[in-house]
């Protein structure tokens, strides 16, 4: 059935919302997270007991990921009145007893999971919960592959308002009222990128969506190409009528087999509704979107290099300008977009500027959607306004450090970022702030670490990754990185001395001065910033030859202490036999024949040996 | 017109400048390695990968590229700030610590971009150190050798291989510190679609990309009493070898080049100009027979190596348009190995002919197993021009002061037809040059076609013949080339004849050559030289050459006979 008109789109939503079934919905999260921590065979379960009588009261629902990675599975009761409850650690053998109690009981054994997000289109923050999803709207609760659940949450609206009732001028000045900025990280205004690429000569131009999400611990865009593809499918018409193209295409990582597919769907059932394809709503405006498949470069994130990878080149940036929107795919005006900014492109469309702003702070408007990983109990992906604090997204929403550990750091923007200490915990998050404490947005990514960590070695890891992930086009990031690695790599091991020290801060600042693309320009941003708040870390490896975290092996000790009780469990599984001793009496570990595997200290069952 | 300062001084330059472009205006060389222009093709490389010319630039974060940053109106431009003249240092260091330390013993030894910058930058130690790139050198065929270890990733080869000659063998391949510029799949050039032109090699600041040098076994030769070692030079030898030596581009080297190949001890030196003479004969005889029944037009020259390469490798449809005659290098072997050795009773396994060639795809085009008879190849070595000025280096001979001698008789007397063959238009020039004589008789037959001349990448003319309008083209640099193919596939143009030259403006162009960096004025005064030279002897048409006319009466009968076709005809493959 095509829709032609904004009129017959509102009729169809109202007949689909018209329709009460009176069941209460059982949202069961199978986002690729939700998939790999056993999330099928609940599903399973709960169909299982659906038709064993249920299904008068209960309907499943697949949706994609709730944001609640930490306990995955996930499901979640919700009535047509909005009363919900969520259960985390799901297994198959809690269905029964979940289904039983219902939104009112309590199923005994199972994990119930308080929800700390509001919807800011549809509702007021009543209870002062700390996200606010905007870009993550749908996600988690519509069904992905069924396009008349994203309709009922007014989808396609925003675009049948653009083309019904705005000029392509209006539409890109909405979005730089709105002040929405790039969420892949850099944070450019988007609407001024519209605005660029509208003003070249009519013709052709192109819309790309950039979804290849890179950053280690970064899976946010995978959560909304899986939980709500229409919302970036529209965003991307919308951005197209704004600039003029016809084509629009979406460069997704190939190791993203579910969102593809959920594309795929998407973009078949769009075309199918007249959303996508020639003459969308009846007008004269044409769009159709394909996909393309990148192969996990890293570097194709960035826009110049990520075009050329489309063109079937080697996947390495250019210098700008020429900038895409004035000389893009096959030397056409192009806008790239990053999946999340998409995300917020309709709820502004349907909301407006004004509406936008009222969220985030001033200068960064709206939400940022986080990845929480590393040292952290409750590892997800959270949504905030922007001008949260970190203390609460990690205290708050993040439950805290894991085992109680204290908390060390944390590293935003990827490995283009930095760590911020708990100095910086109070500072209210925006593009701005990041980058004044020595770190930046990126895309999202949220790697907490906790004091077992040792930066030298977390700076040797980021820059690890870059060094993989350089294009090698230009000389800093290709031989730069590798020079800076080697220096770490030489302070993990003891070989460090002062002057490394300052060899590594004077070449991390040439390389931010000299890279060719942000990749390079950002790469030493780890080290910089380890340097800054942890310099007496790094002191204590090349000072002391010690690394205080108890991390970096080369630098280790592991002696056996008074606990020791003579039982020679240690002994019998040394690799290498540095370990004698008498039973019963005390053993001693050989330093030359150590080789500080660790073995000893995760077989003693009486404490007695130190790792120093 | 956009008014920016630079180093506090004003300046004006058109639009889309860059600032290297605005700085050279005031007379600034900005220091740069990966970046290469080559003013007559109107091409330039500016990929911005080094780093090296780094400026800074008021208002901006960080460091501007000045080979790729356009000016701005306004813009505050300094070049030699501490900042960015450290930057610049700590970039040829990091090259220098990724790169072999063997400066003494690499064939690029003061010839190095990357080794001048150091000198002129008083590097005197490599601040850091750690892994090296190693990877397999590829010395598999007769030309060209890879060594990418030394490889800086400047891409100049890319650009030449893939945007100047679209042969596209090149390409960078792995990542970060493991990337490198290699063909596909790391194949070996051999097995690859390269046309050995060398247009690589002449553009490599380093020495990553060489060619394979035959110079020891020469001097073995030459230093065994039982084998006779003659010498043929190609024209664009003597217009170029001089600036190995200190002299101006363009001074034409002939006497001194014949002088010094006699100190070394060749036998008996002489011309591939003779040769190319006899091209003429046989190549204008085709075009003659072709033009007058009409059939298989246009006929397109068959003298250079690189292009037959191309042509089998991506024009396999149009192998029945080129000229079947040989290149001059081959005929000359052809010729030395049968018609000198049975005048001399020489055994042909005893005699070693040597070329001298502005040209790497000759040492590959020597090695076809077509120009080799019972194992003994028509010619047994080639070495470039820059072989042989290291040759008269190493012999200690002062080119200098050396008298100017003559060519050895019957192999190296020529024409000014014959010189010019070494640069593009030459050939075409020489073979209207006969074919006017022929129709029009010797008395009032034009000789000078200038339309055909000069570096231009693709040249049309349209000269009268005996009432007969005769349309030609020339087309240097394969990838000018490549244009005019596609046109002919087409159906678009119609010619006669089209000359055709793998290197942009010809021989003296050759990846062969004294390296040019770039400097196309270089290649100007060259081949104003060999114009000089054509106008400065006696005869300037082939068929006027007397031992040409001598060796037809005495051995060949008539152009395109059954001999001549034996001797002086081949055939082409796709490949």
């Amino acid at each position: 059935m095509r829709i032609n008109s904004l009129e017959a789109l509102k009729d169809y939503k109202s007949r689909l919302c018209s329709v009460s079934s009176g069941k209460t919905s059982v949202l069961m999260s199978l986002g690729t997270c939700g998939l790999a921590a056993g999330g099928a065979k609940v599903a399973d379960a709960i169909r299982a007991e659906l038709d064993k009588g249920l299904s008068g009261k209960y309907e499943a629902v697949s949706v994609g990921c709730m944001g609640l990675c930490y306990c995955e599975p996930t499901i979640e009761l919700r009535d047509e009145t909005g009363r919900s409850a969520i259960y985390g650690h799901v297994t198959p053998e809690q269905i029964p007893a979940i289904l039983a109690a219902g939104l009112d009981g309590e199923a005994a054994g199972a994990t119930k999971v308080k929800r700390t997000w509001y919807y800011p289109e549809e509702e007021e923050n009543k209870d002062g919960v700390l996200q606010a999803r905007i870009a993550l709207r749908n996600t988690g609760r519509i069904d992905p592959e069924k396009i008349d659940d994203y309709l009922k949450y007014d989808g396609y609206q925003a675009l049948g308002k653009v083309l019904k009732t705005m000029a392509p001028e209006a539409v890109s000045k909405e979005i730089l009222d709105a002040m929405l900025r790039g969420r892949g990280g850099a944070g450019f205004p988007t609407g001024k990128k519209w605005q660029f690429a509208a003003a070249q000569p009519k013709g052709q131009k192109y819309m790309i969506c950039n979804a290849d999400e890179g950053d280690p611990g970064a899976f946010m865009d995978r959560a909304v190409l899986e939980g709500d593809p229409h919302s970036v499918l529209e965003a991307m018409a919308i951005g197209a009528y704004a600039i003029g193209a016809d084509k629009g295409i979406i460069y997704i990582r190939a190791e993203y087999p579910l969102a593809i597919e959920r594309l795929q769907k998407a973009i078949k059932q769009a075309r199918e509704m007249g959303f996508l394809g020639k003459g969308i709503f009846g007008t004269s405006f044409d769009f159709d979107i394909e996909l393309k498949y990148g192969a996990g470069a890293f570097v194709c994130g960035e826009e110049t290099a990520l075009i050329h990878s489309i063109e079937g080149k080697r996947g390495e940036p250019t210098f700008k300008p020429p900038f895409p929107a004035i000389q893009g795919l096959w030397k056409k005006p192009t806008v790239v977009n990053n999946v999340e900014t998409y995300a917020n492109v309709a709820a502004i469309i349907r909301k407006g500027a004004a509406w936008f702003k009222s969220v985030g702070t001033p200068g960064s408007p709206g939400t940022k959607v986080f990845a929480l990983a590393g040292k952290i109990n409750c590892v997800g992906l959270v949504e905030v306004p922007m001008g949260t604090t970190l203390r609460d997204i990690i205290f708050g929403l993040g439950g805290g450090i894991l085992n109680n550990r204290g908390f060390k750091a944390v590293q935003t923007g990827g490995p283009s970022g930095g760590c911020i200490t708990t100095k910086n915990l109070d500072t209210p998050i925006d593009y701005e702030t990041l980058k004044s404490i020595g770190s930046m947005m990126g895309s999202g990514g949220m790697i907490v670490m906790d004091e077992d960590n040792c930066m030298v070695n977390i700076a040797r890891f980021f820059l690890d990754f870059t060094c993989d992930e350089s294009c090698g086009k230009c000389t800093p990031c290709r031989i730069g990185n590798r020079r800076l690695y080697e220096m770490l790599t030489d302070i993990c091991r003891g070989k460090g001395t002062e002057e490394t020290l300052k060899e590594l801060r004077t070449l991390s600042n040439v390389i931010k001065d000299t890279a060719l693309c942000g990749l390079g320009q950002t790469s030493p941003n780890p080290v910089l910033s380890t340097l800054d708040n942890f310099f007496e870390e790094y002191e204590a490896h090349v000072k002391e030859k010690r690394c205080p975290a108890g991390v970096c092996t080369a630098l280790l000790k592991f002696t056996i202490n008074d606990n020791c009780i003579g039982c020679g469990l240690c002994a019998k599984n040394c690799p290498t036999g540095a370990i004698s001793g008498k039973i019963k009496s005390k053993h001693v570990i050989d330093q030359d024949k150590c080789i500080k595997c660790g073995v000893c200290q995760q077989k003693c069952k009486f404490k007695a040996i130190d790792k120093k | 017109m956009i008014n920016l300062k630079i180093n506090n001084t004003p300046v004006s330059v058109p639009e889309g400048s860059t600032i290297l472009e605005a700085a050279e205006k005031l007379g600034l060389k900005i220091p740069t390695l990966c970046h290469i222009k080559w003013d007559s093709f109107n091409t330039e490389h500016r990929c911005g990968s080094c780093r090296i010319c780094v400026v800074e630039v008021t208002g901006r974060p960080n460091l501007a590229p000045s080979c790729c940053t356009p000016v701005a109106e306004g813009m505050d431009v300094h070049t030699n700030t501490n900042r960015a003249i450290r930057a610049r240092r700590t970039m040829l260091e990091l090259l220098l610590s990724n790169h072999p330390k063997d400066c003494l013993v690499c064939s690029k030894n003061q010839e190095c971009e990357l080794q001048k910058l150091a000198s002129a930058f008083n590097i005197h130690h490599i601040k850091y150190e750690g892994a090296q790139s190693e990877f397999p050198v590829d010395e598999n065929g007769a030309a060209i050798r890879r060594d990418m270890s030394k490889c800086i990733m400047c891409r100049r080869c890319e650009t030449a291989c893939n945007v100047v000659q679209t042969v596209g063998v090149l390409s960078g391949v792995n990542r970060g510190f493991n990337a490198v510029v290699a063909p596909e799949n790391f194949a070996q050039l051999t097995d690859t679609a390269c046309t050995f032109c060398g247009q690589c090699v002449q553009a490599c600041p380093v020495g990553a990309l060489t060619e394979i040098g035959y110079k020891d076994e020469v001097w073995e030769h030459l230093n065994n009493p039982k084998k006779t070692v003659i010498v043929q030079t190609a024209p664009a030898v003597r217009v170029a070898i001089g600036e190995e030596f200190g002299f101006q581009a363009g001074e034409i080297s002939t006497g001194k080049l014949v002088a010094a190949l006699r100190r070394i001890g060749f036998a008996k030196v002489f011309d591939t100009d003779w040769s190319a003479d006899l091209t003429i004969m046989e190549e204008g005889t085709e075009l003659l027979e072709r033009i007058k029944s009409g059939e298989n037009l246009p006929l397109l020259t068959s003298c250079c190596p690189g292009w037959v390469n191309f042509l089998e490798h991506q024009f396999p449809d149009l192998l029945h348009m080129p000229s079947t005659a040989k290149s001059p290098q081959q005929m000359f072997g052809a010729i030395a190995k049968s018609y000198y050795a049975e005048k001399t009773g020489i055994d042909p396994s005893n005699l070693i002919v040597v070329s001298i060639m502005p040209c790497l795809a000759k040492k590959y085009e020597a090695s076809r197993p077509e120009f080799a008879h019972n194992g003994v190849r028509d010619v047994d070595y080639v070495l470039s021009t820059r072989e042989l000025a290291s040759m008269i280096k190493e012999a200690g001979i002062v080119f200098d002061r050396l008298p100017d001698e003559q060519y050895d008789s019957p192999l190296g007397e020529s024409t000014g037809a014959a010189v010019i063959f070494g640069a593009s238009g030459g050939v075409l020039e020489a073979a209207l040059r006969t074919a006017a004589a022929w129709l029009e008789g010797d008395k009032d037959s034009p000789i000078d076609f200038v339309a055909v001349r000069g570096l231009e990448g693709i040249k049309e003319a349209t000269v009268t013949i005996a009432g007969i309008e005769l349309k030609a083209a020339v087309a240097s640099g394969l990838g000018n080339v490549r244009k005019l193919l596609e046109r002919i596939q087409r159906g678009e143009a119609q010619y006669h004849a089209i000359e055709i030259m793998a290197c942009p403006g010809g021989c003296i162009n050759g990846g062969g050559q004294p390296y040019n960096h770039g400097n196309t004025a270089i290649l100007e005064a060259r081949k104003d030289a060999l114009y000089r030279a054509d106008k400065g002897l006696p005869i300037r048409k082939s068929h006027l050459n007397p031992s040409i006319i001598k060796i037809y009466d005495e051995y060949l009968g008539k152009p395109n006979s059954e001999k001549a076709h034996k001797l002086l005809h081949t055939h082409y493959y796709a490949k």
